[in-house]
């Protein structure tokens, strides 16, 4: 096997042993049983304090949104974050205060939209614990997990600081001699994975980059689907080649048409910039931030509140035709009769 | 001469770095813009992969994230996370084009934290996927401006390798061979690095800027190339598609 040169200093959160995975995995339902259910039953079901949780898409474009305001609503707590290409999914987590350990890949920022001041905050005050990784690296975690195996190796990683502060090791090939990180194997207890479309038992597809996410719900030991819409069996069975998750990983389905806003969900609607723009607007001053919090995300029963006050069908019409490069401006035609 | 801001001059002279036919791996930011340049102008074959999963695509609005679904627009391919960073640990995969808030003279960045990793005093995002296309990719490209805050003696943290502390250290920890930082732009010159040493040195400055300019805003001592050259000026093409068709909300140039 391969010989330890060195480890990093960071903490696990996770349990790398494919064979406790693997005891669990054994009792998952495989049976196609009608999942459907609203998604607050959803969230209080299967996102328990403490848990690891793993949240689907990259940055803010085909992210749970919905599902991370649930959670925050619900106030659960002491989760384990996975910070994978994540950005607004982590200023809402981190809004909450929901999560007390996080692995990190990319957080805080929203790319070239700039630092989420109140998620900075958070992260510098002592109440996180972190251990560092990258997106590779995490995906690599995954992947082992997905394949059920107990870790992978990777050349990336190497001779950094992002090592030291990892939970990674260092080994020496058994056929090259070569140096590789050793990455371990990742099983979230609960993740959620915002799709297109997916049958009432959870056979789900998207359209579409797969980011992770095709490894996240293979590693995940219960797996929350968000859809935009609802379709039939015969839909799936008519078309099985795209599919990408398959029911037996999922513990249950939720109807959230726009729950990715206000990301972008490819084909259907662009990110809305003017509101991830009044959420780093907002965050500069922590009471002027509370207020916001308690109007957007405390203040109303469910995400379709949410979409109510950010502007409801109407401002969801605007980023639709944003979506599909459609110039609403465009001058008008003379109709000639 | 055209008149133009710090970060419109750091696009262009960026954008011309990339060849046709070349692949490069792009991350969020400036490189976005320079990335989406080179491929309106002189790159048209560019093969621009970004990290979440987008092949070659046609680009015609700027992608505000390097995930969203401008960033695969008329693409090759829709992919995902791991067949684009083991395209790049396959050896397919010619630049990475990367921002960073710190560099030293090794080309090491850092994005992770400003001073003591525990008790920091900024926490930044972190490694992203920085550091796996500044493992795997062959040549590392990097957008900054020039400032000492910037470039400076050591970095508070190493997110992602340069040269680290040297000739042979990157093959002695076990990274791809022969692969490397290769240029850094910035909005006074273009750095290059010393065969021998692997430290920074300065290859071509921007007109308006001397040498003593270039290492009066950087922390450490660069060397200097065997010729310096002057770096032609920012076209009125360059600038024109650059404000008009590639960054036309003003999310990278508006920076300037």
């Amino acid at each position: 096997m391969f010989d330890i040169i060195a480890q990093g200093e960071g903490p696990l959160f996770s349990d790398p042993d494919a064979d406790k995975a693997r005891a669990f995995f054994r009792q998952k339902k495989r049976a196609l049983t009608n999942k459907v259910m609203p998604l607050k039953e959803a969230v209080g079901r299967f996102v328990q304090d403490g848990f690891y949780l793993g949240i689907g898409g990259f940055g803010a474009n085909r992210t749970p949104v919905a599902a991370c305001h649930e959670i925050v609503r619900q106030k659960k707590k002491n989760l384990i974050f996975c910070g994978h290409t994540s950005t607004h999914d982590y200023q809402i987590l981190a809004a909450g205060e929901s999560f007390n350990r996080c692995d990190i890949a990319y957080i805080i920022g929203l790319e070239i939209r700039g630092l989420s001041p109140n998620a900075r905050r958070y992260s510098e005050s002592g109440k996180v614990q972190f251990c560092e990784w990258t997106n590779y690296a995490l995906a690599l975690r995954l992947k082992a997990a997905a394949m059920g195996v107990s870790y992978l190796p990777g050349r990336n990683v190497l001779g950094t600081d992002t090592f030291k502060r990892s939970a990674a090791k260092l080994g020496k090939c058994p056929f090259t001699g070569k140096l590789y990180c050793l990455f371990p194997a990742l099983w979230p207890d609960i993740s959620v994975i915002h799709v297109h479309e997916a049958d009432v038992y959870g056979n789900a597809r998207f359209d579409g980059i797969g980011v992770c996410d095709l490894e996240l719900a293979r590693a995940s030991k219960r797996l929350i689907v968000t859809c935009e819409r609802l379709i039939h069996n015969d839909e799936i069975r008519r078309a099985p080649s795209r599919t990408l998750i398959p029911h037996f990983l999922v513990d249950a389905v939720c109807e959230v048409p726009f729950g990715a806003f206000p990301g972008n969900m490819v084909g259907e609607y662009f990110s809305d910039e003017i509101h991830l723009k009044q959420w780093l607007e907002s965050e500069k001053e922590p009471a002027g931030f509370k207020a916001f919090l308690d109007k957007y995300v405390y203040g109303v029963g469910d995400f379709e509140g949410y979409l109510e006050l950010c502007g409801g069908i109407k401002r969801i019409n605007q980023l639709r035709a944003e979506e599909r490069m459609i110039d609403l401006r465009a001058p008008r035609g003379e109709c000639h009769a | 001469m055209p008149d133009f801001n710090t970060m419109e001059l750091m696009v262009v002279v960026a954008s011309r770095i990339l060849e046709n036919g070349a692949s490069v791996g792009v991350g969020t930011g400036a490189p976005l813009a320079a990335s989406m340049l080179a491929q309106k102008i002189n790159a048209p074959d560019l093969v621009i992969m970004f990290e979440a999963g987008g092949i070659s695509p046609v680009m015609c609005r700027m992608p505000i994230s390097v995930g969203d679904s401008r960033s695969y627009n008329k693409a090759l391919m829709a992919s995902g996370m791991c067949d684009i960073m083991e395209s790049c640990q396959r050896g397919m995969v010619d630049y990475t084009f990367l921002g960073g808030a710190q560099i030293d003279m090794y080309g090491n960045l850092n994005s992770t934290v400003i001073g003591n990793w525990e008790k920091p005093k900024a926490r930044l995002p972190g490694s992203g996927g920085a550091n796996d296309f500044a493992s795997f990719c062959w040549r590392i490209l990097v957008i900054t401006p020039q400032d000492p805050r910037r470039f400076v003696e050591k970095v508070s943290f190493i997110t992602s390798p340069g040269y680290l502390d040297g000739p042979g250290a990157r093959e002695k920890v076990g990274l791809p061979e022969g692969s490397g930082p290769h240029k850094v732009i910035t909005n006074m010159a273009i750095l290059g690095y010393d065969e021998e040493t692997k430290r920074m040195r300065v290859e071509s400055i921007h007109q308006g800027f001397d040498f003593s300019d270039v290492q009066n805003n950087c922390g450490f001592q660069l060397m200097k190339a065997r010729q310096i050259v002057e770096t032609p000026p920012p076209t009125a093409q360059e600038l024109d598609l650059l404000r008009r068709e590639v960054d036309p909300e003003g999310y990278i140039i508006g920076k300037g």
